[in-house]
Parts: structure tokens; sequence; C-alpha cells
């Protein structure tokens, strides 16, 4: 099994002294669907923004441990977060619309990264809009704002700007919780087209989302990763009495 | 009881309410009263001459021109110095600085220019600009005595406009590889740019209307002609206004009122414009 | 490309720093310099003439007393003026009116600040001292009464923009909770919402006093410029002079590095040190609560 990143002994704090997550070591394999899920509080969240370093932003130190992305240790302060974040992209749980055009948003990132030819730009619209399931429903109106589109097409094209950067790695956080089942099960779908080329880890706003889209799974219990699985065992035969309690809905 | 409790209390509402109205109309009808009142007494002084003559027989007949004029130079003399230098400080404020104790002394600072009388920036600019640097009583000395005036009205305006713009914009971003500046530049700044543009209008308005700064700085009675270089003395509208009305004997009311309704003409004229553009980007705004 | 963008970005990074920076620069520089200027007064005029009740410079006489009670009688007629007029429109404006109504009241108010002081000093004269005279019988109208209707005209705008900004921050949740238990609207602005933004109606006061004493052109217009004591029940009624108009008015005469010259910036210092104050404790009124507030929440 071939693990993009390796996630060994993390351990966070907030500014205030509170821990967020304990001595967490997991693998998250590449080309499959990782998914960290758990009750909130559990750290998911802070994990998934260590693996971009979007915690750099915020009030949240690194205790000790390492991250390693193709083998390579991403909490190195000599690491290039730039390049980090082009390889690692990022979905959050409210649609983020940029004050821009359709298209505008989509190359927003290529522009960051100082790509200005024309039809480079075009190219990598259309590639990321298809890739997203959005292409057809917004080719004839490219120019028009980002924002007059739907909660769940706003939330696509937020994929597609992830996907735009071409990135090697795509987390979403709880990408899904304010869109309906139709709009959602389009993302998870999308999601099942996209593992063949991507690695993708998921914090899922429900359990049943976790079971439907997870090719491995993770539990997190209070800053603790609890159990890990491959596929959907850990919903149907869980190891953990509180991995159980949880999936069975006697918490949460 | 309790029914006369609360006729007493509904009582005490409506005369409250009532007070409170009156306090209203008597603060607003003023206000409208002099601007209809100027108008009324200043419209019969403007003519092409009086907007482009100049002064003659001691300023109680001819036009006011090199006072516009004088009053246009200072303004956009302000404008120089102060807006990049204003816009600059609002972004360090809003998009770098800490929130430790240099950056609330800066903060101090800021509300205490805010707070300076308009006489002591003119003893400063005297001191430091006129004398110590000599670039004498000038556009320029005039000019820089304004900017220093004029920045905490631009800085406070810039940093609200700039701290309204979502955050989430800033986490977007960074997380597709973008610098912080990246960000100012092509997201943070533009969408707050009417809300500065705003800033920058009303604070350059109060120049254009001060007149104890440029007293000892750069005004003059009278010069027979348009200043030709930033270290010219100069005329300005407000300065016009106190000398004639003050100064000059036998003084030719209209004229007087003339030359407050130009001058309110090109303050208000400025309010104006902000509102506009203040509402226009309500309006327009993807977010 | 990389490398480029980092060196460009480093030096507008920098830049950025140190225009924030240049506030600092600014207050210090001015203080620098009327200390520079004011201090040698100190040296060349003694203290006890220096506070005397004779403001003659032309004589020698720089008692400079008479200009602190001229401008304390004209700070203080303004502020009882702009306070309850200034309060009473920032609580209409923010409780009272009807939204369409506030889109109206609060650009007029505004218009009022644009108000250029020398045009306000301008209709004092025409129009405001005239009929002071006629109304109160007096030998002329150029009095601290002027100035103070004035000043407390130019400071209403100022207490109104930052006590209605202050009343309006308070979270509709305690208007709705006092309501819900019966309170009429007037009992809730009184007993919940104006405590609640106590801070900022205080700054709003405290900046709009300082917007009076700092005034100038207004008050040299219409105050009638006589260096008196005001110290009388009735010195409201008479002329007087304020620090600020006496900068402005004999700046102009002075020979450079005189004692007058010297005064004068000295005055200038005192004014300096008053709005200093009286920023400092606008400012950290607002911090204190903030910091309250921050530890209620946490």
């Amino acid at each position: 099994m071939n693990h993009k990143i390796v996630i060994e002994h993390l351990s966070l704090q907030y500014a205030d002294g509170v821990e967020s997550l304990r001595d967490v070591s997991v693998n998250i394999p590449a080309n499959a669907i990782t998914v960290f899920f758990g009750p909130a509080g559990g750290g998911k969240s802070s994990l998934l923004r260590c693996l971009n370093r979007l915690n750099d932003l915020t009030e949240v130190n690194t205790l000790g441990g390492r991250i390693m992305l193709d083998g390579e240790n991403i909490l190195d302060p000599k690491t290039s977060v730039i390049e980090l974040r082009r390889k690692v992209g990022m979905v959050f749980a409210r649609p983020v619309v940029l004050p821009f055009s359709i298209r505008g948003n989509i190359t927003y990132g290529l522009e960051l990264a100082g790509i200005k030819k024309r039809s480079r730009l075009d190219e990598a619209v259309e590639r990321s809009l298809k890739l997203a399931a959005l292409w057809d429903e917004v080719k004839d109106r490219l120019e028009e704002p980002g924002v007059s589109l739907s909660g769940g097409q706003q939330q696509r094209l937020c994929l597609a700007r992830t996907l735009a950067n071409q990135p090697e790695v795509i987390l979403l956080d709880e990408p899904t919780s304010g869109l309906d089942p139709l709009s959602t099960g389009k993302v998870e779908e999308a999601l099942q087209f996209l593992k063949q080329d991507y690695t993708i880890v998921l914090v899922p706003h429900s359990v049943q989302q976790a079971a439907r889209t997870a090719d491995y799974a993770a539990f997190f219990l209070q800053g603790e990763l609890v159990e890990w699985a491959v596929d959907k065992e850990i919903f149907t035969n869980p190891h953990d009495q509180r991995t159980e309690d949880y999936v069975t809905g006697r918490f949460g | 009881m309790k029914r006369t409790l609360r006729i007493s209390q509904q009582l005490s509402q409506r005369l409250g309410f009532s007070l409170l109205t009156l306090m209203v109309v008597a603060t607003i009808i003023p206000i409208l009263a002099v601007i209809v009142y100027i108008i009324y007494e200043g419209a019969p002084a403007i003519s092409w001459e009086f907007l482009s003559g100049f002064p003659r027989d001691g300023m109680r007949q001819g036009g006011i021109l090199p006072a516009i004029v004088g009053t246009f130079y200072l303004t956009l003399g302000t404008a120089i110095f102060s807006v990049p230098l204003g816009i600059a400080a609002a972004i360090y404020l809003a998009e770098y600085a800490p929130e430790n104790a240099a950056t609330r002394l800066i903060r101090i600072a800021i509300i205490n220019l805010a707070g300076i009388p308009s006489v002591v920036y003119g003893l400063f600019g005297l001191g430091l600009f006129v004398f110590f640097l000599k670039f004498g009583t000038s556009l320029l000395s005039a000019s820089l005595t304004l900017s220093i005036m004029t920045l905490p009205v631009i800085i406070s305006a810039a940093e609200e406009a700039l701290r309204a713009v979502p955050q989430s914009f800033r986490t977007v971003s960074v997380s597709l590889g973008g610098t912080r500046w990246q960000t100012i530049r092509r997201i943070v700044l533009p969408q707050a740019l009417p809300g500065i543009i705003t800033g920058v209008i009303l604070g350059l308005e109060r120049a254009a209307g001060e007149t104890a700064p440029i007293l000892f700085t750069g005004a003059a009675f009278f010069l027979p002609q348009l200043p030709n270089s930033p270290l010219d003395a100069t005329m300005a509208l407000p300065y016009h206004l106190f000398v004639i009305s003050t100064q000059v004997p036998e003084m030719p009311f209209h004229i007087q009122y003339g030359t407050a309704l130009v001058l309110i003409t090109f303050v208000l004229g400025m309010n104006l414009a902000a509102t506009f553009i203040r509402s226009r980007a309500r309006a327009k705004r993807q977010w | 490309m990389d490398k480029s963008l980092n060196w460009r970005e480093y030096i507008i990074t920098r830049l950025i720093k140190a225009s924030g920076y240049s506030a600092i620069l600014f207050v210090g520089l001015i203080f620098l310099f009327l200390i520079k200027e004011g201090v040698p007064a100190l040296g060349e005029i003694s203290l006890s003439d220096l506070l005397a009740t004779r403001w003659y410079p032309i004589e020698d006489f720089f008692g400079i007393l008479p200009l602190l009670t001229g401008s304390l009688i004209v700070t203080i007629g303004a502020a009882l003026i702009a306070i309850p007029f200034g309060l009473g429109s920032a609580i209409f404006i923010a409780e009272i009116a009807p939204r369409w109504l506030r889109e109206i009241l609060k650009p007029l108010v505004e218009l009022l600040g644009g108000l250029p002081s020398v045009v306000l000093g301008f209709l004092g004269i025409l129009v405001l001292s005239p009929n002071l005279r006629i109304l109160l019988d007096l030998p002329t109208g150029l009095t601290a009464l002027a100035g103070s209707l004035l000043l407390g005209a130019i400071a209403i705008p100022t207490v109104v923009s930052i006590a209605e900004d202050a009343l309006d921050a308070v979270p509709r949740d305690y208007r709705d909770g006092a309501l819900a238990v019966g309170a009429t609207r007037w009992q809730t602005i009184w007993r919940v919402t104006l405590p609640a933004a106590k801070s900022g109606v205080l700054t709003a006061i405290m900046l709009g006093i300082g917007r009076a004493l700092g005034e100038t052109m207004t008050v040299m217009m219409v105050t009638g410029n006589a260096p008196v004591m005001a110290t009388k029940w009735n010195s409201i009624f008479q002329p007087v002079r304020t620090m600020t108009a006496t900068i402005a008015a004999e700046m102009g005469e002075v020979a450079n590095g005189s004692s007058h010259y010297h005064v004068l910036f000295l005055i200038g210092l005192i004014l300096f040190l008053f709005s200093l104050a009286i920023n400092v404790a606008a400012s950290s009124v607002v911090f204190r609560q903030k910091k309250r507030a921050e530890r209620i929440l946490s």
C-alpha cells in the first residue's frame, strides 16, 4: 500500500494550553478516500489544517511529531509552505466564493502562481469544472459572478478551484454540511471519481456520509486516534467500545 | 394599581420620546437653515466673473479665482502626502500588526493625532516646515501640515474598510498558495476600495475647509497671481472668507455670502460624492 | 519566479510596517517641536508672571490665566449644549427613528460635521451675534455665549456619530430581553441599552469636548477676543478669549524667537497636553471595557 501521507506522533495545543491532538499516528494511503470521523472537538479539523499548514495562521502550536508527505516532513521550518499548499488543496465547510466571476474564481490560484497565458487558464477552467461535475451547468456563463450560483454549485465551484492548482492531495472539511441531499450526492460522486488520481482526506458531517464514502476510516475522540480500519469494517464491526458507542448513536 | 403604573410608564415614554424628537428637530433645523440661508444670500453673487476673476478694490469687487485654485492645490497636495501613507498604515494595522503593546501605542498615537487642535498643527507646521526645514510660507508647508492632520481620518476609515472584508477570503487565498501581500493586493484591497475612497474624500473635505493649519504655513492675504510652484504661498477659500468677514471694512455682504457658498459647495459636494460612492458600493458588493 | 516575488514582497512589507509606525513618529515630532519652541518661555518669563491675570503682550504682560478661563467657559458652555442635544439625537436616531428616517438623519448630521468652522464663525458674526445682542440687550453680541452656541453645534456631530455607533453596537438580545419582561421602550433605553453602551457614550462625550476645546476659527470670530478673566457668573455674556484664538490671532505678528513667540508655543503645548489627556482617557475607557468583555466571554 502506497502511503501518501504519514503522520507520526503528532501533538497539537491551542494557545491557551488546551490540548487539541495527543500523540496521533496515522497513515493516509494514496489514491483513496480516507475519512476522519468522530464527535465535535475530536481534533479532526485541526489535524486536517496541519496537512496544509493552515494552522500557521491560527493560535495553534505543534508540540511534537512529524507529518511526512512523500517522505518529507512538512512541519520542517524550511518547507516551502506555498508549494505545500499548491500540492495539498482544501475545501471548506461553507462555500467561500471569492468576489470574482466563476472563471475568475478558478483561475485565481493559477494567477497567484504567475500563470497568465490565456490558453492555459482556459484549459484549466474547463478541466477543473469537468472534474467537479459542474462544467455542463456553467459553461455558458463563466463570466457571471460566482455568488450567483446555488449553494451546491458554489461548493462544487470551490472544489473546481482547488483542482485547478493540480494538487496531489485534496482535504475536505465537512464540505456538504450546508447542502441538500442532491448536491451532497453530486459531491460524493465527484470524490469517487477523483480518488483515482488524487489522495483524498475527508471529514464527514455525519457517520452515514463516512460509511458511504470511506475506503479507510479513522475514529477520533477528544484528540486521540481511537481506531483505524480499512473499508467499512469500522462501521459494521468496530474493535473499540467507544467507536461502537459512537457509530451506533449512543453518544455524539 | 397596576393599571396606573402602566399608564404612567406609557406617559413618561411619550414625554421622553417627544423630548428627544424636539432635540433632534432643534439640531437638524439649524443645519438646514444655515445651508438654505447661505444659498439664498450668496447665490446673487455667483457669476462667471466671480468664479474666474481676481479680487479688486481690496477684495470688495471682482472674483475669488485665486482662492478657489489655492484650495484645489492644497487639497491635491494633502492627498499626495496623506493618501498613500494613510492607506499603507491602515494595511499594516488591519493585516499585519500583532495584538501587542507596540500596536496599541500606534493606535493611541492615531487617536491623539485626531484630537490635536488644528491651530496646534499650524504651530507645528510653522516650526517644522516653515522655519526648520526652510520651506517658508508655501503650498508645500501647508500641504504637509494638512496631510499630517488628515492622516488619522484616512487611517481609521481605511482600516475599517479593510477589516470589513470577510476573513474567509483571506483563508481561501492562503490555502490556494497565496502570500499575505498577494491576498491583500488581489482581494482585500480591491474589495475595501470603495470604503477607503469614501474615507479619503471625507478626510480631504475636512482639509479643504480648515483655516488654522494654513494660517501661518501657506495662506496669503492677497496674491496678484496664481501660485507657480509648491514653494509659493497661496490664497485659499476658508482663509479668504475669514479675512473678508473680519479684516476688511465695508465688505459687501453678497461677496461674503458668495464666498461662503462656494466654499460649502466645494465641501458638501465632496460629502455627497462620498455618500454616493458608499451606497453604490454597498449595492454592488459580492459578499 | 518565486524568488523575485519574495524580494518585492519583502520590500513592500517593510514599507507597510514603516507606515504603520509613522503615526507614532508624527505625534512624537509634534510634541518635540512644541517643547523645543515652548519651554524657552519658561526660562524667559517667570512662572508667577505666566500665571498672572493680565494678558497684554505688547507691554510684556504674559499672564495666561484669562486665556485658560476663556477656553474653559466656552468649552463648558459648548458641552452643556452638545451633550444633551448630541446624546438625545443619538438615542433618537439609534433607538426611536424608523429605518427610512435614520437614512436621512445620519447623513444630515454628518453634513453638519463637514461644515467648515470658518463658515459657522462667519454666520456667527453676521447673524448670531447681532441677534444675541438685541435679544439679550447686551453691549455686544461677540461673547462667550455666541462661542458656546456655535461650538456646541460643531461638537454635536462628533458626539452623535460615536454615541450612535455605540448604541447600535448593543446586541439586539439585550433590548429583546428587557422588552420581554414588560419594560417599555423608554425604560429599555435608559436602563439597559444606554448603560450597555456606557463606554462608547463616554468616549463620544469626551471626544466632543475635545473637539470644542480645540476649535479655533469660530471662537476667534465670535467671542470678542478680549483677554479678561471669565470667572463671574455673567462672564458668559461677555467677550472672552480662548487659548486657540490667541495663538491664531497673534502668531502672524510675532517675531521669530521672541518671548511672545515662545509663550504662544507654550500655550500650544498646553493645548496639546489637554487633548492628549482627553484622548488617553477616552481610549482607556474603550480598552478597559473591551478587556472586561473578553474576560466574561472566555
